[in-house]
């Protein structure tokens, strides 16, 4: 009966849609149900503190430098002991991110020598103006952790002296 | 002479119900399309505005009226503002001659449940169709766009080539009827409906009719793809509207006019004793005949063009022909023979003429494929 085959192409067919409508739908409900992103994905950047509270950022403009967009302007400013914002001499006073010059790359986490810049999960972000899309430092920068303070903290003299921790290689 | 104001009522009554009917069929028809193309693609389709997504034609409606109208700077500016309502008129026009059901007692007056029973109303169904594409024709011509252009000639050229097979088979119905009357037509089919009499004619009927309303696969004159959307690409705002309305408006009637010609219209069970029950069988038969529709769309891909011309002409038209020659053969030798087993005959003949188009449409198709091997 090949020369049916037409006809029984086309049935089949209907047969397949028909199918299909008793599936699951693969729909996820946005706003309400969200689903987890990948373990590497790169969503908008955080800045992270140490347990102590001080801020890893150490202001040396690497990120800006790595940034093939020219998204990251950064301002450094100088530590002391009465008023310390992060360890060793200078921390950043300027963080700013263009969110719409950003690509995305992660190329600011590599360059990080403290890895006090990472591309989080957060991947919601809109803005009604071009303004907004400036991300500043205390929207990128995590929150104080309970036990800690907030900064600039007053130190004892001659603890912060080196910016840059000793640091394991990264696992995953 | 009609000297009763009350029937003057009655008929404007019904009218603007059956206008209602119809914008409001059109407004959930997309609802129901939206909602089961999406089951068909496993998704879930509008679910957001209102319960269920119910009030999402609401929102539609809403933003397409506030929406800005453009209307191109060399259009043709009367022709342009003129070729969306010729398009949707015709297709709330059909709907006076379809009934819905016999007459009911309301108020203590008769009322049949149709708003005409003329008796030429398959003439009358195949004509408002026809005019129907004059909408679309003058609509790509007035754009003064190419795209609109193609779309508003291809439109013509696929309706005119499919309202002959439309029409021919649908003279197996008059002549089972015996009547051109869709009431009589309906109450001939009170125990068998005539799609079990003349399968093949339901089939070229309804594959005409798909071409008719220019629904998938047959939507040539709206293919996206090649044409961006077809004669209405330069419409926006509430006239690209009116030609959506149109468009399913027309489904809508179409799925009607199949329930009468060939599913029993508002026959079923019951209806005898209780007339009411007449347009709940019709909901129930243009429900399922819709469903076929969104079916097909959501599972066949488009014709090609010069395809579908050969389809319609060299396939179609012949076919047609040869049930008209059948059915009235049949229903001959029943009459002549005093024998209505006859009648069978015109269903088994005519799936085997069926038959003949199916196997030379793959014969042809292998043909193809060894040239181009």
């Amino acid at each position: 009966m090949s020369a049916l085959e037409p006809a029984v192409e086309l049935a089949r067919g209907l047969w397949v849609t028909f199918k299909s409508m008793f599936e699951k739908p693969v729909t996820i409900q946005y706003p309400e149900e969200k689903r987890e992103v990948r373990k590497r994905f790169r969503g908008r950047h955080e800045l992270h503190r140490y347990e102590n509270g001080l801020e890893k950022c150490i202001g040396c403009s690497l990120c800006a430098a790595a940034c093939p967009a020219d998204a990251i302007f950064v301002e450094a400013s100088e530590n002391t002991d009465e008023k310390r914002f992060s360890p060793g001499e200078r921390y950043a006073s300027t963080y700013e991110i263009n969110m719409l010059r950003c690509i995305y790359c992660g190329y600011c986490e590599d360059a990080c020598p403290t890895e006090a810049i990472t591309l989080g999960d957060n991947y919601e972000l809109s803005y009604y103006d071009r303004r907004s899309a400036i991300y500043t430092k205390d929207m990128l920068l995590d929150p104080v952790p309970a036990t800690a303070m907030l900064t600039p903290q007053k130190t004892e003299e001659g603890v912060f002296t080196r910016s840059v921790p000793e640091m394991e290689n990264p696992k995953d | 002479m009609i000297t009763d104001w009350t029937l003057w009522l009655e008929w404007f009554i019904k009218a603007a119900v059956l206008i209602f009917a119809l914008l409001g069929g059109f407004a959930y028809l997309t609802y129901y399309e939206r909602r089961a193309l999406a089951r068909m693609q496993t998704r879930v389709g509008p679910n957001r505005a209102g319960p269920f997504g119910l009030f999402q034609p609401i929102a539609d409606a809403v933003k397409l009226i506030f929406k800005e109208e453009l209307t191109p700077a060399k259009a043709y500016k009367f022709v342009f503002f003129l070729a969306p309502i010729i398009t949707v008129v015709p297709s709330i026009v059909i709907a006076a001659v379809v009934p819905f059901g016999r007459s009911v007692n309301l108020f203590g007056r008769e009322v049949n449940l149709y708003l005409a029973n003329i008796n030429v109303g398959v003439l009358y169904f195949m004509a408002i169709a026809a005019i129907a594409v004059y909408g679309i024709v003058l609509a790509g011509w007035a754009s003064n766009s190419k795209y609109a252009m193609l779309g508003g000639l291809r439109s013509t050229a696929q309706m005119i080539s499919y309202e002959l097979s439309l029409g021919i088979s649908l003279i197996p119905v008059i002549l089972l009827g015996n009547s051109m009357s869709m009431v009589d037509i309906v109450e001939k089919q009170n125990g068998l409906w005539f799609v079990f009499l003349q399968p093949v004619g339901a089939v070229i009927f309804w594959i005409a009719t798909l071409a008719e309303v220019n629904r998938a696969p047959f939507d040539m004159p709206e293919a996206e793809q090649e044409l961006t959307a077809g004669y209405h690409a330069e419409y926006s705002g509430m006239k690209f509207a009116l030609f959506f309305m149109a468009e399913y408006q027309k489904m809508i009637v179409i799925c009607a006019v199949t329930a009468v010609f060939f599913f029993g219209g508002y026959l079923g069970p019951g209806v005898d004793r209780y007339p009411l029950l007449g347009p709940v069988y019709m909901f129930i038969k243009i429900f399922v005949l819709l469903f076929g529709m969104i079916w097909v769309r959501a599972t066949w891909p488009r014709f090609r063009y010069d395809r579908l011309m050969t389809f319609g002409w060299k396939a179609l038209v012949p076919l047609s022909l040869a049930i008209v020659f059948i059915t009235a053969t049949g229903i001959l030798l029943a009459e002549q023979t005093n024998n209505p087993m006859w009648m069978w005959s015109i269903p088994v003949a005519s799936v085997v003429a069926g038959l003949v188009p199916v196997v030379t449409i793959y014969q042809a198709l292998r043909r193809l494929s060894y040239e181009r091997a």
